[in-house]
């Protein structure tokens, strides 16, 4: 009965006796939710166009983010920095695409899966030998003042997460129905063949697709790294982006953006009016399971398309 | 004709096997079928024609159970039954696929012994150890897809794995896993398709053997209108998800319904 | 010509059915077991036998029960380490407080726990597949760590929430001591040994008995597998709870064997990958190969670490680690585009060229 009671009745009563502190909470994972989207974008992007499940994107992250702030440690301008990163994350790509995907092309999805946590494991190896292992703070300037919306307190660097992630998600979007290049991307991802024989050149489109996702990871690693300093476990933390995936669908953007924040305010909400019941660090395998549950009864995802076996 | 009549009479057709009574199914808004019946009798050879999209494989979904229809039963040997694709198999329904089901992994010989699959009962504690009921059942199921090797004739690729076999010795490969199952009932999916004349001919003649010799009924899809008209027993024909005519080879190719829908009439 | 497989006649099924037909295989590998039971105890010492073989053999049942699952049933899971769990923290329970028990008993018990957990994480795999029931075992993997470090029933209340292993004779009181800090390590090798044995044999045949084949027919073409009668959940959750039994003895035996306590982080996600890198180099599909690939991730790091000193560098330490990412990752990649077969196919290659030997076709 007891059980029962700090199970069903006594957190909801603690949510209605402090509706702020629960806004605080529910903004705070949000917040933390746009992080898993970010990540969870750039998966999408790469499935999307190259049918691959990118194992390696939280890598990407990591990697991104510490050439960044190497670069600005080493007292290079932060724009110049910037644009040094992304150069060096095309570099990637076509690394990527040249000795990864060149060789495995029509090979089954799980090879190339487990190719890219090779990948995973060789960027992070090359990143930590060249920048080390210590947790650097990263400043570029992101405001972290608070501010309150009625009692609820709200850390403007969240905000301009969310702004940021939102801009990115409609660049995207508009990137791929209206240029030239998003239209070859989405017959890419409908049918990798088809897309060749009407002469669109396959090995360019993937190293766009990765150079994309290698873009999107460095601006979640600047999000990321300001927040915590970037760390070996930004690329652990972006594991929390599977289960993201789940909820929203492999192949579908709001899908990612939409999970993102069910996972990353669930898992807050979770930890801090259940966690006590549970145990404590709930939020270690909530959205594992929530993507679980999930599954059972919508296995496609969000905003996947039903899945039609034939035979 | 007259052939038919003494198979008849020699008592090689029996009574009605399966019956399929008002079938209709859609997919949302499409109707793949639409108010189907047909019946088929024990030891017959039975042919469903009709033109690309007209729903034969769809019939043949909905009789082993992969797809449900939203309205209409299938009795199978008298009972009605609403089956998984699984207990298909085990109450004796066997097929093949237009696009080759096989186990592109596995050997010739393995790929053949899966179809002995529901007939051994070994736990698996026996199989680890691999002694006593497993061992026997593996020895007694081989002695009995060796059998079936011989009769289909692919004794050299025995240990081959069926992804490097070409196409007609793949389908060849794919029917010795049917006939492993022992079926009362055999659907063959356009077994013929993409063969050479010359493969065509062995694989009729399989067909009839194994309707001859096993005594098998089999319902078949085949779109090559000769071999059909000369080995089926009745033919049904659909188009469009309707059964259009159903009777004797020679009653269905006189039919002005069914010239219509191959030739198509001018309105 | 060294090695033959022609002018050997089979005049039975059962001749043809046998685990290693040719004679030459029988007795290439009856003369590695003995050498293994015998010959190893004589001559490695404390180092090879407690710091390399005993991990190896461990980490190849492993690699076994993820193969199984992964390489003959074709579900891909990223929950080894978790599996491993539940049969180390098992097995200790059982071996406290159920302390009648003989100690094989006990780790066979965690094995049977892991198998139950398995098939309760196997549920989903009905209606998902591939990756997305790779992130399901990922639940499994999260949620049974927390589970085992916060629920302090499973380590008896004990304060550090690392329990040592005591030191367990053969049969409760009779035989030598197998487990813990003072068996000797020759000891603990037999005993980790016997189970590699065995297991590796019950695996070969299931492999080539129905249940392999209902595996493999399910990797291959589920739908298929179906219509002739094999029932998918059912073949599923079989490939699920024998592949964690595994897994379970696997991290038995590694806490009572091999770290001599039961530390929550010895089945970390990395373990999960670790193990998986094992079935993928060493060969999906290929009890062999869970063998060659589990020496194979197991030696390289010790390997690489142990190189710049042969080479007479001095390389520091830290510099070695990432190396070794790097190496991994690496091979890791080389290994799929060169032979996605793994160290298993190399061998049967290396096989064919000896039978052909001296002639190059």
């Amino acid at each position: 009965m007891e059980a029962l009671n700090a199970l069903f009745v006594t957190p909801f009563v603690e949510i209605f006796d402090a509706p702020w502190f629960f806004m605080e909470v529910l903004t705070g994972g949000l917040m933390a939710g746009v992080m898993y989207s970010l990540v969870a974008l750039g998966f999408v992007l790469i499935f999307k166009a190259s049918g691959v499940f990118n194992f390696a994107q939280g890598v990407m992250v990591l990697f991104a983010a510490l050439n960044f702030v190497g670069l600005m440690d080493a007292g290079v301008p932060m724009i110049l920095a910037g644009i040094i990163t992304i150069a060096i994350m095309v570099a990637v790509a076509f690394a990527i695409e040249r000795f990864v995907l060149r060789p495995l092309v029509n090979q089954e999805h799980i090879i190339l899966f487990m190719a890219t946590i090779g990948v995973a494991y060789f960027l992070e190896g090359v990143g930590e030998m060249i920048w080390g292992t210590d947790v650097r703070p990263l400043n570029v300037g992101i405001p972290d003042d608070v501010f309150f919306v009625g009692d609820a307190m709200i850390q403007q660097s969240d905000l301009f997460a969310a702004v940021v992630a939102g801009f990115l998600v409609v660049v995207l979007a508009l990137f791929f129905h209206y240029t030239r290049t998003g239209r070859a991307l989405r017959a890419v991802a409908d049918d990798h063949q088809a897309a060749l024989s009407i002469g669109i050149p396959l090995n360019h489109i993937w190293v766009i697709v990765w150079s994309v996702a290698g873009f999107v990871a460095l601006v979640t690693g600047i999000m990321w790294g300001s927040k915590l300093g970037v760390q070996f476990s930004l690329s652990v933390i972006a594991l929390k982006a599977l289960p993201v995936l789940i909820l929203g669908g492999f192949t579908s953007i709001p899908g990612a953006i939409v999970g993102g924040l069910i996972i990353g305010a669930g898992e807050k909400v979770a930890e801090v009016y259940w966690g006590g019941f549970f145990g404590g660090a709930i939020e270690e395998w909530f959205a594992y399971i929530l993507a679980l549950a999930f599954l059972f009864f919508r296995p496609q995802g969000l905003f996947g398309e039903k899945i039609i076996e034939r035979v | 004709m007259s052939e038919m009549m003494a198979d008849n009479e020699n008592g090689r057709i029996g009574g009605e096997l399966l019956s399929v009574d008002n079938i209709t199914l859609r997919f949302g808004g499409v109707k793949a079928l639409t108010d189907i019946s047909f019946n088929i009798n024990k030891g017959e050879i039975r042919s469903i024609i009709g033109p690309n999209g007209a729903g034969k494989s769809s019939m043949l979904n909905v009789i082993n159970g992969f797809y449900k229809p939203q309205e209409g039963t299938i009795r199978f040997k008298g009972k009605n039954v609403n089956m998984k694709p699984d207990l298909a198999a085990k109450s004796g329904i066997a097929r093949t696929f237009q696009n080759i089901a096989l186990f592109k992994g596995m050997s010739t010989l393995d790929n053949i012994m899966t179809g002995r699959m529901l007939k051994m009962k070994a736990g698996f504690l026996s199989q680890a150890i691999y002694w006593g009921r497993a061992q026997k059942e593996e020895l007694e199921n081989r002695a009995f897809v060796e059998e079936i090797i011989d009769f289909l004739e692919i004794q050299s690729i025995r240990k081959t794995p069926v992804g490097r076999l070409p196409y007609g010795l793949q389908k060849r490969v794919e029917l010795a896993r049917a006939l492993a199952m022992e079926p009362e009932l055999l659907l063959l999916d356009e077994p013929m398709a993409g063969m050479n004349l010359e493969e065509k001919e062995d694989m009729s003649r399989y067909i009839i053997d194994v309707n001859e010799y096993f005594g098998t009924t089999i319902a078949l899809i085949e779109h090559d209108m000769g071999v059909v008209m000369d080995l089926s027993d009745r033919v049904v024909v659909l188009d469009y998800g309707c059964k259009l005519a159903d009777g004797s080879p020679d009653e269905v190719s006189s039919n002005q319904a069914v010239i219509d829908a191959y030739l198509g009439v001018a309105h | 010509m060294i090695y033959r497989e022609a002018g050997e006649f089979k005049t039975s099924y059962a001749a043809d059915q046998g685990l290693l037909t040719i004679p030459m295989d029988r007795w290439f590998v009856i003369g590695l077991v003995l050498f293994a039971f015998i010959g190893m105890p004589l001559v490695g010492d404390e180092y090879w036998l407690g710091s390399i073989m005993i991990p190896v053999l461990i980490l190849a049942i492993a690699a076994m029960g993820l193969n199984i699952l992964t390489g003959y049933a074709g579900q891909l899971s990223l929950g080894t380490g978790a599996f491993m769990a539940a049969g180390a923290y098992m097995a200790y329970k059982v071996a406290t407080n159920l302390s009648f028990l003989p100690v094989p008993v006990a780790i066979l018990a965690g094995g049977g726990f892991s198998a139950m957990i398995g098939v309760l994480f196997g549920i989903p795999s009905l209606r998902i597949k591939g990756f997305y029931l790779a992130v399901a075992t990922l639940a499994a993997q999260f949620f049974l760590l927390w589970l085992f470090t916060h629920v302090d029933w499973f380590v008896n209340y004990n304060l550090s929430g690392v329990p040592a292993i005591a030191d367990y004779h053969l049969f409760v009181d009779w035989g030598p001591l197998v487990t813990g800090a003072q068996a000797s390590v020759e000891a603990r090798y037999l005993f980790v040994l016997v189970f590699a044995v065995f297991l590796a044999l019950a695996a070969r045949n299931m492999a080539r008995c129905k249940i392999g084949r209902s595996w493999m027919a399910i990797r291959d073409m589920d739908i298929a597998a179906e219509i002739i009668g094999i029932r998918p959940l059912h073949t599923k959750l079989s490939a699920f709870a024998i592949s964690s039994f595994y897994c379970g003895v696997a991290g038995a035996l590694w806490a009572f064997c091999f770290i001599n306590n039961v530390e929550p982080g010895a089945y970390e996600i990395e373990r999960s990958f670790q193990i998986l890198f094992m079935i993928i180099i060493g060969g999906l599909g290929s009890i062999l190969g869970s063998f060659l690939g589990a020496a194979f991730i197991f030696l390289l790091p010790i390997t690489l670490s142990q190189l710049p000193g042969w080479l007479g560098l001095d390389v520091p330490a830290d510099v070695i680690t990432h190396l070794e990412f790097m190496v991994m990752g690496v091979l890791i990649i080389f290994f799929l585009i060169v032979e996605p077969h793994g160290l298993a196919r190399l061998w049967q290659i290396a096989k064919e060229k000896l039978r052909r030997w001296p002639f190059p076709y």
